[in-house]
């Protein structure tokens, strides 16, 4: 379970302070699929930041699992988040130098486990790479490389995964196909996922929508009702960029 | 698949999957880092070198030390034995005890066929000498039959000098004796002995037929013992040491010979090893800029590991084991480098060496040059890579700059516990490598002024660039100075790297030059360059009229009285070496001195007055008055006012120190240590000193020949010989300089490639935006031309400056010289490194002409 309580960040800007996100307050039960949608500018990644522990709030707390990551400093955070968490970039953020099936294993090797290769062996399999595990990145395409930050990202079983904008870099089809990945996995391994996005197609694959504006929590269909959801897929752009004729929106 | 319960936050459990990605990581960084690392190489090279060298030296000298003294005791004195010594010598021998004497002197040397004359140092030696070590000549035959006649072995450059050969006549004094052979080595004499003085080796028996003793020319006669391996020398001499002392002998044994050339390797090994431990920090500069450079690069990667679960020790530990990696492998190349110059050093040097050195691996040297190198490379390394625990894993997320990425804050511990260790690294090695801690402090606080001194300048050149852009001028070259100040630019990297190669370069040249000049200037300034000694008091008038008769001038006539100290302010002298002031060598040496009543150019009073009566410290002072060197006056600890009493060949003389005089010894003019007022020594028994000026090379030989045909016992030297052979000696030394400042260049260079690569990505990325935004290929050439070519002027030019600076501080404290800027060989130094550092900038930008403008698109 996630817990954000009354989160808030400020960045000193000339004489005062400049607040991105506001009492943010929500909570995401084990397992759920969320997207947590905005426009730019509107706080979202701020927001993934301090969910994820990679940076600290202003005020207000995040309990993940019960753990308050406020009260942990960051080795500590650095140490939980190898344990749960796991991560998906819009710019894949695999490790150049490494193989794909290297990439799967650093987060099992950090913490020194044994049978690390033949873990990240599984989950290539699983994401449909089995025959490409000694690829550089370099060699390997955008959807290719996002598959392996999927499997990367799931290799030490979290209990929650955040995805920044995953398809943001990805052409329509291979999007699709890491959007089904992201499910499909969410189903199987019963990790909680956030995903972060301005893609109204991408959101409406999740069971649960928070809007944010200006650094506030401006909608979340959980409090809202089933139905919130579907009105903003069916009315909202979330942004201008993201064409509407996406076939999911009306899905 | 299943989610993992919670689980508590446990540490790791193995290291060997976190060295296993270290490895894997540095995958295709391993050679650019190993170029960084390997800045250190040259260095540790020069430390391996210098200390193996030094190991191998002294255990030759170990091993030969008994060659090296020609037995096993040694008594020498100026004068023949006193009686008590011959007769201790007498009661050795018939206790079984062998012995061989050397009787050393200078002589002319005159080949009669020829008419060729030379000053010679003659070594009259007894059948047996030497006892330990063979002396080798050509033919073998000569030195076997040496005692079979008046032969004489030679140095091949007398025959050569005097234009005979094996088989003519050589007199020497009164004697006549008939060439034999030449001389291949002689155990215990550096190669230099024969340039310094050619040898001529005689049986001791002829020694009278040359007269020249008789006369009271200087002369060292020596007695070699040779004892059984149980008898300690010390045994013998202990009973005798009054004895002995009082008869003016020195005495040395194996142990003591062998102690003081020992010292004098340590000495010269220290000082190459500064050079060494400055090439050593040279190359932690570039080590640090390089790694600073493979940071940046890291950032992206650092940002995920930090996201995925890796702490901030974890990171620093997988980039702190690739450099400590590399850093091993550029050490062990330095190693392998230095353990090669080994084996060549010895034919180098060879000459000035009274050992041969046999040549073996030392592997203290080896571990210790090792270790050094590895750590710092290491300490360097981890200044720019403890930056790498303060990236944040939200640089995965939203990127900043590389400077933004990589800010610290000020008083982050361990940033500050890194530079501590960085200095304290530097003072302590740089401690245990000088001489004395002193020495060691002053290099170590030189290097950081000098760093100081250029960091400073560095900040200047990015304040001036940033005034001093002018929107009139071109495009290329503003946006090549705006490079200079824009963020994350390699304005103080390349000013510290390069500035420092220059500084270190251009102060070995303007010392080695100073040093030269300084030589050349004094040699010029003497007018007479004819010197006559073992002038007798008898000959001294009719030699000056003869010079004077043949139509040259005479410059100076000069007497020399030999005397020893005997009272210092009435202590005697006996009593003064149970001090410790008094085992100073001013204080037991025999002195030549002179009187007059006139100050010579080459000197000048530094404290008290000449010889004047109407300024004695009080009239009723009769004492004659002394002028002492203010060198000599320092080692016998007294001043102005000080009464000294001298034994003038067996007569008192008394006199009072009036004056103390700066004495330019490096003048080819007869200086001496102590002058008197005439009327202490004019009724003393007295030599002479001649300095004549004769016009050409053939007059001065005609003149040598007549007068050593006329007075055989009167030696002379032609200071233009002098000076060749004090250049031959000094090209030796200059030919080590030049290397050593070569090699810094050449140390210069993979330290600057460093410093350019720290932000050649940044770079790259901005030609590559140019270009899609339609900047030719030769406009972002130019950009970076301008760039490099203000950077490299204004690095050459601060470390240049510098280094005069650092010339003048060691021309002024450490040679105690004047020092002349030799500006325009500065000059030509200056554009050198610029040149390069324009090559070195232009080739590391070259990827920017590569990359297409797509490729920048691409990446985002």
């Amino acid at each position: 379970m996630l817990v954000a309580r009354e989160l808030t960040k400020e960045y000193r800007s000339g004489g005062g302070a400049l607040a991105v996100l506001r009492d943010v307050t929500f909570t995401i039960p084990q397992g759920s699929f969320v997207a947590i949608v905005g426009p730019s500018g509107s706080g979202k990644t701020t927001l993934l930041g301090l969910l994820a522990g990679l940076d600290t709030a202003t005020r207000g707390d995040v309990l993940l699992d019960g753990t308050s990551l406020a009260a942990l400093d960051e080795d500590a955070r650095a140490r939980l988040r190898g344990e749960k968490v796991g991560f998906v970039f819009q710019s894949f953020q695999l490790i150049p130098t490494l193989t794909a099936i290297e990439n799967v294993q650093v987060p099992l090797e950090l913490r020194g486990e044994r049978g690390a290769e033949v873990r990240a062996r599984e989950l290539l399999d699983r994401v449909g790479l089995g025959d490409r595990t000694s690829h550089f990145p370099a060699q390997l395409s955008g959807g290719e490389q996002q598959r392996v930050a999927i499997a990367r990202a799931f290799v030490n079983r979290p209990r929650i995964l955040f995805a920044d904008e995953p398809t943001g870099n990805l052409d329509a089809a291979s999007g699709a196909r890491v959007v089904e990945l992201l499910e499909a996995l969410n189903r199987e391994s019963g990790s909680t996922v956030v995903l972060v996005t301005h893609d109204a197609a991408l959101a409406s694959h999740a069971q649960r929508l928070i809007r944010l504006a200006d650094g506030c929590v401006v909608q979340d269909s959980a409090t809202d009702g089933a139905n919130g959801l579907l009105k903003v897929a069916a009315s909202d752009t979330l942004t201008s960029s993201v064409p509407e004729e996406t076939p999911e929106v009306s899905a | 698949m299943s989610a993992a319960e919670a689980t508590p936050i446990a540490p790791p459990a193995s290291r060997l999957p976190l060295l296993r990605l270290a490895w894997r990581e540095s995958r295709t960084a391993r050679r650019r880092l190993l170029l960084y690392m390997s800045s250190i190489f040259l260095g540790v090279a020069a430390l391996v070198a210098i200390d193996s060298f030094a190991a191998n030296v002294t255990q030759s000298v170990a091993e030969q030390s008994r060659s090296l003294l020609g037995g096993d005791l040694s008594l020498a004195s100026r004068q023949p034995f006193a009686a008590p010594v011959d007769s201790l010598l007498d009661s050795l021998r018939r206790a079984g005890t062998p012995l061989a004497r050397v009787t050393s002197f200078a002589s002319m040397a005159l080949a009669p066929r020829t008419g060729g004359t030379r000053l010679a140092q003659v070594r009259a030696v007894s059948r047996n000498y030497p006892f330990y070590g063979t002396v080798v000549s050509e033919p073998a035959a000569a030195w076997r039959e040496l005692h079979d006649g008046a032969h004489a072995v030679v140095d091949p450059g007398l025959l050569v000098a005097l234009d005979a050969h094996v088989g003519d006549t050589l007199t020497l004094g009164y004697g006549r004796f008939v060439i034999t052979g030449t001389l291949t080595s002689v155990p215990g004499d550096p190669g230099v002995a024969a340039i310094v003085g050619p040898r001529v080796f005689i049986a001791e028996r002829f020694v009278p037929e040359t007269q020249l003793l008789s006369f009271g020319s200087r002369a060292e006669f020596e007695a070699l013992l040779k004892l059984p391996d149980t008898v300690d020398p010390r045994t013998i001499l202990t009973p005798h040491k009054p004895m002995l002392e009082a008869a003016r002998v020195r005495t040395r044994t194996v142990a003591e010979s062998e102690a003081n050339l020992t010292q004098a390797i340590e000495r010269l090994t220290r000082f190459l090893g500064v050079v060494g431990l400055i090439a050593l920090l040279l190359g932690g500069v570039g080590v640090a800029s390089g790694v600073h450079a493979f940071v940046a690069r890291k950032i992206d990667t650092v940002a995920v590991l930090r996201c995925v679960g890796a702490t901030s020790g974890q990171v620093l530990a997988i980039y702190v084991t690739q450099a400590a990696a590399m850093g091993l492998l550029g050490a062990a190349a330095g190693v392998a480098l230095g353990v090669g110059v080994q084996f060549l050093l010895p034919h180098v040097v060879r000459d000035f060496l009274p050992v041969d050195v046999s040549v073996h691996l030392v592997p203290r040297a080896v571990v210790s040059g090792l270790l050094v190198g590895v750590w710092v490379a290491l300490v360097f390394a981890l200044r720019p890579l403890v930056a790498l625990r303060s990236v944040s894993p939200l640089q995965a997320l939203r990127r900043d700059t590389d400077a933004g990425a990589l800010a610290m804050r000020w008083r982050d511990w361990p940033r500050v516990a890194v530079n501590t260790a960085l200095v304290a690294s530097v003072v302590a090695i740089a401690v245990t490598r000088a001489a004395t801690p002193r020495q060691g402090l002053v290099v170590a606080a030189g290097v950081a002024l000098a760093m100081f001194v250029l960091w400073v300048s560095a900040v200047l050149v990015v304040a001036a660039a940033r005034r001093g852009v002018r929107g009139g001028w071109p495009y290329v070259l503003r946006q090549g100075i705006a490079n200079l100040y824009r963020p994350a630019n390699q304005t103080r990297s390349v000013v510290l790297a390069l500035g420092f190669g220059a500084f270190l370069v251009t102060t070995l040249y303007l010392v080695q030059t100073n040093l030269l000049g300084q030589f050349n200037a004094d040699a010029a300034a003497s007018n007479a360059n004819l010197l006559f000694f073992d002038v007798q008091e008898g000959q001294a008038l009719g030699l000056d009229s003869a010079i004077r008769a043949a139509g040259y001038p005479v410059q100076q006539r000069t007497p020399l009285v030999s005397m020893r100290i005997r009272e210092i302010n009435g202590v005697s002298v006996r009593d003064l070496q149970r001090t410790p002031r008094g085992r100073s060598w001013a204080v037991a040496r025999e002195y030549r001195s002179t009187f007059r009543d006139t100050l010579v150019h080459s000197e000048k009073i530094v404290a008290g007055r000449w010889f004047d009566a109407a300024h004695r410290a009080s009239p009723a002072d009769t004492l004659p008055g002394l002028s002492l060197d203010e060198g000599v006056a320092k080692e016998l600890h007294v001043k102005v006012g000080d009464v000294i009493a001298w034994d003038v060949q067996g007569v008192p003389v008394t006199t009072r120190l009036t004056s103390l005089r700066a004495v330019n010894w490096a003048r080819f003019e007869p200086n001496f240590f102590a002058v008197f007022e005439p009327r202490a020594l004019e009724a003393a028994p007295k030599q002479y000193v001649l300095l004549a000026r004769v016009p050409d090379a053939t007059a001065i030989a005609r003149l040598q020949r007549d007068v050593v045909r006329r007075y055989p016992n009167v030696s002379s030297i032609d200071l233009s010989l002098v000076l060749g052979t004090v250049n031959r000696i000094v090209s030796k030394v200059s030919l080590a300089i030049r290397f050593l400042a070569l090699f810094s260049l050449v140390m210069g260079v993979p330290v600057l490639s460093s410093a350019v690569a720290a932000t050649r990505r940044q770079r790259v990325r901005e030609g590559v935006l140019l270009k899609t935004l339609g900047a030719t290929r030769r406009q972002i050439g130019r950009i970076m031309l301008a760039e490099y070519a203000v950077l490299g002027v204004l690095a050459s030019a601060a470390g240049t400056l510098l280094s005069f600076g650092g010339a003048w501080g060691l021309m002024r404290f450490v040679f105690e010289q004047e020092f002349r800027p030799a500006w325009l060989p500065a000059l030509l130094i200056a554009l050198l490194l610029t040149a390069l550092t324009l090559l070195i900038g232009l080739l590391a930008g070259r990827d920017v002409y590569r990359e297409t403008p797509v490729a920048a698109l691409r990446e985002g």
